[in-house]
């Protein structure tokens, strides 16, 4: 229904310096991103997987090259627009997800929410909060913290969290990495309904080609380029 | 969970499984941002406890500091403001308002004899005083002896002893007689032979027995006992106010002084006129002339009438406190006036008031307790690095919690604000535990050692005030360190 991309990515260049070395990780990637599309990346380890979706949500900074995200430039975005953006328009669920220790999945997935604006009550939080994670499958879980809680139950834990803020885009570095194939099955019907009935865009990384078949369409990174993609 | 989402189906209007995106701004929002702004710092209070209660022992060290130096300044203040109040009660029990009229200072063969060495006071001074003197309250007279007074087998020579009229009493703070009663203006007026004694002298004389109606001798003189005033103690000089013996002061004057010569303070002038540096006249006994004798400067200056009285001190006491100075300046002009003072001449009396003397001793308290608190400041001071230096290891390990922080949508004042408000609820928190123990200090103190303490809530609102910009000011730079990380660097560290 919206003519533009929610995604546009043109000639973006990553160069990591460690001293006077300056890695190269991306090497101009241009890309685009439909509203509502579900993609697929994928690539060999250390091809920059990871860099570009954390660039893709905001949380790093690219070194060259631009990106608009929903017809907005970012790259001019200063460190606290850029903070609200990741609040209320992105959902990211890292590689090893990021749970704090010693708080609760309740509390874990109700993180976001502390930086939200309008701010909710508590009750309301926890409403949201228990309803994802009933969604996700860990009703009976809602207390525990992460270190009593399987890989697969931390995932889905970083899954609610970041969907907590109802974003428009969903970033996922490998959500199915740590789940057995059932319970991984589940996961991505979860996307698959998201996707078909909020429309939320989703871009999920990922080694696995079953997982990529869900998606719409799979592009393929190599060595710091687009190698490609599929649909 | 397909299950789930179609129940959820069936509730929401919109395909939709789960309520996406339907948080626009509404009117309803801005008016629930008004009504809850506490709400975001209530919840920074509550995810800075749980910080520090997930390492109570760390947090108790760390904020130890802040513990002893609030616990000090709690303990020095009360403790400082409960000997004041005894200094303020104790100056008081000299006689609150108190001012002492000095007959002037004799000059005879160019030596200064220094203040109260002239007599040039009169009884007449006296009724100047209440009559002219409005902010002056009573005013007694007082011929002073130090001489032997016996009763039975047992001498005793009282520290004070005095001869004034009534409201002698009244202007000294003695409110209340333990037994017996006062002398009256009458006795004063027909000169009668009776005094009232201090709790010392019934114990020494009396052995502690009541002495009223009993006689005692006084260069011979007989002279009945009629009152025993009541306990007073050690004044501020550590000088027993209970050793005193009061008679009316004609009494000391015409009866027990003048019947024999040499048992009174004399008039100076007679012996500074043959030799003034005699040994005899460093105590000197012999009174030998009842009348002033003026120098011969001050004759020809101011012809007068020979007097044939005169007192050794008149004690005044002003209406109130804060009208001392008035009633200096009113008796230093009605005496000048009945004394034929001109301007520019000194004159020949001298006037005496407690207010120096309470701001000596209020000074050098004062002194105290401040130098304890610098040092009570100091160890705030060492407890807030503590602070500082727990908040920066506090950060540099919570790196990766800052960076999801970050990652999430907390904006670097987000973050500054939850580390401030960890450092000063660590503050405030040292500092409850300091007034507590403080209070408990100060506590044991008075009940231990007897010192008086007196609580004090101003030295509890000040410990709160100073907690809280330690926390601020040491907690600052941490959290601004904090609030300064780059989202992908904090999530990164190890
Ligand atoms: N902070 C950094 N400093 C230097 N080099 C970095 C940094 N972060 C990543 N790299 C390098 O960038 C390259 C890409 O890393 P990235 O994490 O994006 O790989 P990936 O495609 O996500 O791999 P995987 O599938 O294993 O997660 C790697 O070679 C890595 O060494
Ligand atoms: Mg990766």
């Amino acid at each position: 229904m919206q003519s533009h991309n929610i995604i546009e990515l043109n000639n973006v260049v990553k160069t990591y310096q460690r001293g006077d070395v300056a890695i190269p990780v991306l090497k101009g990637v241009s890309m685009e991103v439909a509203h509502g599309e579900m993609v697929a990346l994928m690539g060999a380890s250390g091809s920059g997987k990871s860099t570009l979706l954390n660039i893709l949500g905001c949380i790093d900074r690219l070194s060259a090259g631009t990106y608009w995200l929903d017809a907005v430039d970012v790259t001019r975005f200063s460190k606290d627009e850029l903070a609200s953006l990741r609040n209320s328009k992105l959902g990211f669920c890292f590689q090893n997800f990021h749970l704090q220790p010693r708080m609760s999945a309740l509390d874990n997935a109700m993180l976001p929410l502390d930086y939200r604006e309008p701010i909710l009550s508590r009750k309301e939080m926890v409403d949201r909060a228990s309803e994802l994670l009933e969604l996700v499958g860990l009703a009976d879980r809602m207390d525990h913290q992460p270190s009593q809680l399987s890989g697969g139950q931390q995932q889905r834990v970083a899954i609610a969290r970041a969907l907590i803020n109802r974003p428009r885009l969903l970033l996922a570095d490998e959500p199915t990495g740590a789940l057995d194939s059932k319970t991984s099955h589940e996961i991505l019907e979860l996307f698959e309904q998201l996707h078909q009935d909020v429309g939320l865009t989703m871009i999920l990384v990922t080694h696995d080609a079953e997982v990529a078949s869900h998606a719409k369409r799979t592009i393929h990174v190599r060595d710091g380029l687009i190698a490609g993609s599929s649909s | 969970m397909t299950k789930l989402l179609t129940t959820r189906d069936e509730t929401m209007p919109q395909s939709s499984s789960l309520r996406w995106a339907s948080d626009v701004s509404s009117p309803k929002h801005t008016f629930r941002r008004f009504v809850f702004r506490w709400r975001p710092f209530l919840r920074l209070c509550v995810t800075a406890t749980h910080a520090l209660r997930r390492n109570v022992l760390r947090s108790l060290l760390t904020t130890l500091g802040i513990v002893i130096g609030i616990m000090s300044v709690i303990a020095i203040m009360e403790i400082g403001q409960g000997a004041s109040a005894t200094l303020g009660e104790s100056i008081q029990s000299m006689g609150s308002n108190l001012i002492i009229v000095m007959p002037g200072a004799a000059s005879a063969g160019g030596i200064e004899m220094g203040a109260g060495t002239m007599p040039t006071l009169t009884p007449d001074d006296v009724n100047a005083i209440l009559t002219e003197c409005p902010s002056v309250l009573a005013a007694a007279p007082s011929v002073q002896a130090r001489m032997q007074v016996v009763h039975g087998s047992k001498n005793w020579v009282p520290a004070t002893m005095l001869g004034t009229t009534p409201s002698y009493l009244a202007i000294r703070g003695w409110n209340s007689l333990d037994e017996g009663e006062n002398f009256t203006e009458q006795d004063v007026r027909n000169a009668n032979k009776v005094c009232v004694v201090g709790l010392t002298i019934v114990k020494e004389l009396f052995d502690g027995q009541s002495p009223i109606g009993k006689s005692v001798r006084i260069n011979n003189v007989p002279i009945r006992v009629i009152g025993v005033l009541g306990r007073k103690g050690a004044n501020v000089m550590g000088m027993d106010q209970d050793d005193v013996l009061l008679t009316p002061w004609t009494t000391m004057k015409n009866r027990v002084s003048a019947s024999t010569l040499g048992s009174v303070n004399q008039s100076v002038l007679t012996s500074s006129a043959n030799g003034v540096n005699s040994f005899g006249d460093a105590y000197p006994r012999s009174f030998i002339e009842l009348y002033t004798t003026p120098t011969a400067t001050q004759m020809m200056n101011t012809p007068r009438p020979q007097r044939l009285t005169n007192v050794d001190q008149i004690f005044a006491s002003a209406v109130s406190m804060e009208r001392i100075e008035t009633a200096v300046d009113e008796i230093q002009q009605a005496l000048s006036r009945s004394h034929n003072i001109r301007d520019g001449q000194v004159d020949d009396f001298n006037l005496r008031n407690m207010t120096e003397l309470t701001k000596m001793f209020g000074s050098t308290t004062t002194l105290m307790t401040n130098l304890l608190l610098a040092i009570a400041m100091i160890a705030l001071l060492v407890g807030g690095v503590g602070i500082m230096n727990i908040m920066l290891v506090s950060v540099t390990e919570r790196t990766r919690e800052i960076g999801l922080r970050m990652a999430v949508g907390a904006k670097g004042r987000d973050i500054l604000a939850q580390f401030l408000v960890e450092a000063v609820l660590l503050c405030l928190f040292g500092a409850a535990i300091g007034i507590v123990l403080g209070r408990g200090i100060s506590i044991a103190v008075s009940k231990l050692a007897g010192w008086p303490v007196a609580a004090s809530p101003y030295a509890i609102l000040a410990s709160v005030g100073v907690s809280l910009i330690i926390g601020i000011g040491f907690g600052f730079y941490p959290a601004w360190r904090a609030s300064k990380l780059d989202p992908i660097d904090a999530l990164r560290y190890e």
